[in-house]
């Protein structure tokens, strides 16, 4: 395996949980819902996925349970903003802060104990071909999946008929609520598919990354993933671009201090962050196309008057 | 939700009491603060270690007690003061940064013995402090690294540039070039002391980059577990890590703390507590190696010989003719550093192509 083709699928790794779980919550903010509890239901995400793996034997069976779970940690935050009209904003940081202490609590029978990693792909001669082989056709199925998420979503959202009331939903709840429209029960499935792939991406991280449990092993993930939503304005191929560029430059600063560039590492380290806010804020720049992608009814309250 | 007070307040303890009347004693309360989750299967987990094993040693003479994941700082104070106030006989406090609040409410309770460990200041008669040499080890890892490595590069996989990682580098380089005095290190700081995924991207880069030993200064096995995938050899860290990289792990540095505790736990039982300061090491038992594995025979006696003549005294890692990075001498031929020179280390030796960022 050449150096370029190394380095290009450990940035693979590196932005696949992003995506994921931005995707996730990309929709959730479409439809109007602000849920800062990624990080949280993330981490539910990676200690379900290492523990389903580690008793059934099974890579696959905790994936499925960690999606589960995600699902049904964000209904929680679901039932409490929507149907009891909390704050967001304090509900989801709540979620954050109540999912990392569940999953360390969960989580302490595993620490030490290794665990099993998702097989990658394997097509013979395909994953053998030079450079692109492995890139292409050898990677986690994870990966593709992440991939095929980003381009459904974005069918969805922008050529359905389905994605076109979810998006009413997040742009103008009353209106939407006059036409019809099942503001809370369409939000409701956002939130759970928000929850599901913060669910698969902590998955990501403790059956394929780094396959082991390490409590708080999401290190801030679901905060970086929160980000890119906001920077990328909303569309799901600015966030896949935003969540390669962030994992293309945290790689890229490893590179660069292990062949001894001389710059302090701790300037390095910040420079992920730098560019992908640098970069995103520039796609962005024309005002009127970002005001039309913000939802506008964004954390804002719904409560039907019946 | 972020700090669990859990007391293994033991039912035997009472069911003892009621039995054998007024033989029985009150136990003795002994507790702790960790800065991270002890299922963080690296440092704060080796201090809960030690503190099982007080519990082991002891049984129903002592009651444990401990808070984790308190923050360095204000918060610490109020974790620490609560414990006090708990009852609780000895504290340790288990990060440079509670150094400060340590202190501060060591003051208001003067009956209550504090340790903490790897810090410099006792302002009060019931303060000790304690730290372990680590570097030993280190230095042992440096010699097995100089045998193994055929390119004559290792990865270094560091936290953050304080002395504590810095006497490491350079002790393993030491090591590393009393056997290949050609040997290069390339270093990486993760800029954390346990992130999986950002240590393991740090392994894959050093290892792209031709590095074919991988050594670590971060506490999580992602690193040793890329090694493990990528066919090179490495070493584990705070604990044995031999379950994640059973064909990996030349060795790794154990953080025992038990003895340490024991030793002191004893001490308030017998009354004999005393303020100290110790920075214990191979000979005290503070720092073990794990078993060395996945290395020829002569490999292994040469760390075994390496270990024991620093756990008999008669090798310091540090003993001169050292020269620091830029040439200039540091360490005369046969002087050994002073432990608050080492303490203190903020250069790199002869042989380092790095600078340390600051």
């Amino acid at each position: 395996m050449g150096m370029l083709e190394s380095i290009l699928l450990t940035i693979a790794t590196a932005a696949t949980p992003l995506l994921i779980a931005a995707i996730g919550e990309l929709v959730v903010e479409r439809s109007g819902v602000l849920n800062l509890g990624v990080e949280g239901m993330m981490i539910m995400g990676a200690v379900t996925g290492f523990g389903v793996a580690l008793t059934t034997g099974s890579p696959w069976l905790g994936v499925f349970a960690a999606i589960l779970v995600g699902a049904v940690f964000s209904l929680l935050f679901g039932f409490l903003t929507l149907t009891l009209v909390t704050n967001q904003v304090a509900t989801g940081l709540a979620l954050t802060l109540l999912g990392l202490g569940i999953s360390g609590m969960a989580g302490e029978a595993f620490v030490g104990q290794p665990g099993l990693r998702l097989a990658r792909l394997d097509i013979p001669g395909l994953s053998d071909l030079p450079v692109v082989g492995r890139l292409l056709f050898g990677q986690d199925p994870i990966f593709y999946i992440s991939i095929a998420l980003t381009a459904a979503v974005a069918y969805f959202l922008f050529r359905t008929r389905a994605g076109l009331t979810l998006r009413s939903v997040g742009d103008n709840h009353t209106s939407a609520h006059a036409l019809g429209i099942k503001v809370i029960a369409i939000r409701y499935m956002a939130v759970m598919f928000g929850g599901a792939c913060a669910g698969l991406a902590g998955a990501y991280l403790s059956l394929v990354y780094t396959p082991q449990w390490v409590e708080n092993m999401t290190a801030g993930r679901g905060w970086i993933a929160l980000a890119l939503v906001v920077f990328a304005s909303w569309r799901p191929w600015r966030v896949l671009a935003g969540a390669y560029l962030f994992g293309g430059v945290s790689i890229g600063q490893l590179h660069a201090q292990a062949f001894g560039v001389g710059i302090p590492s701790q300037l390095l380290s910040s420079l992920p962050y730098l560019a992908t806010v640098v970069v995103l804020v520039i796609i962005s720049r024309n005002r009127r196309l970002t005001m039309v992608n913000t939802p506008a009814s964004l954390g804002r309250p719904f409560v039907p008057d019946r | 939700m972020k700090k669990a007070l859990v007391s293994f307040a033991a039912a035997a303890a009472v069911l003892s009491l009621g039995t054998m009347g007024a033989m029985a004693q009150d136990p003795t309360k002994v507790c702790a603060i960790y800065v991270g989750p002890i299922g963080d299967y690296g440092y704060s987990y080796q201090h809960h270690q030690g503190m099982l094993d007080v519990k082991e040693h002891f049984g129903d003479k002592v009651e444990i007690s401990y808070l984790e994941n308190v923050a360095e700082g204000p918060d610490a104070e109020r974790a620490l003061e609560r414990l006090a106030r708990s009852g609780c006989k000895i504290v340790f406090a288990t990060s440079f940064g509670f150094m400060d609040p340590t202190n501060k409410v060591a003051a208001r309770f003067p009956d209550v013995k504090f340790e903490h460990a790897t810090g410099y200041k006792r302002e009060h008669e019931n303060v000790s402090t304690y730290n372990s040499k680590f570097h030993e080890g280190r230095y042992v890892q440096g010699v097995i690294a100089g045998k193994m490595s055929e390119k004559g590069v290792a990865g270094y996989i560091a936290s953050f540039p304080i002395p504590e990682v810095i006497m490491g580098i350079n002790a393993f380089m030491l090591g590393a070039q009393s056997v290949n005095p050609d040997f290069k290190v390339k270093i990486v700081w993760a800029n954390t002391w346990i992130d999986p995924a950002k240590e393991a991207d740090a392994a894959k880069a050093l290892i792209d980059q031709g590095v074919d030993i991988i050594t670590q200064h971060t506490d999580s096995t992602a690193p040793l577990q890329v090694a493990a995938e990528r066919g090179i050899k490495g070493f584990g860290q705070a604990s044995d890590m031999i379950k994640f990289a059973p064909e990996t792990q030349l060795t790794s540095i154990v953080d025992d703390w038990g003895p340490y505790y024991i030793e002191r736990v004893q001490a308030v039982i017998d009354g004999s507590w005393k303020q100290s300061d110790v920075w214990g090491g191979m000979k005290e038992g503070h720092v073990v190696m794990a078993p060395y594995t996945n290395m020829p025979d002569d490999v292994k006696k040469l760390a075994e010989e390496t270990e024991a003549k620093i756990k008999s005294g008669e090798f310091n890692p540090f003993t001169g003719p050292i020269s620091k990075q830029d040439g200039s001498e540091w360490l005369k031929e046969g002087e050994v550093a002073e432990d608050s020179e080492v303490l203190q280390m903020n250069f790199y030796i002869k042989g380092i192509d790095d600078k340390i960022p600051n």
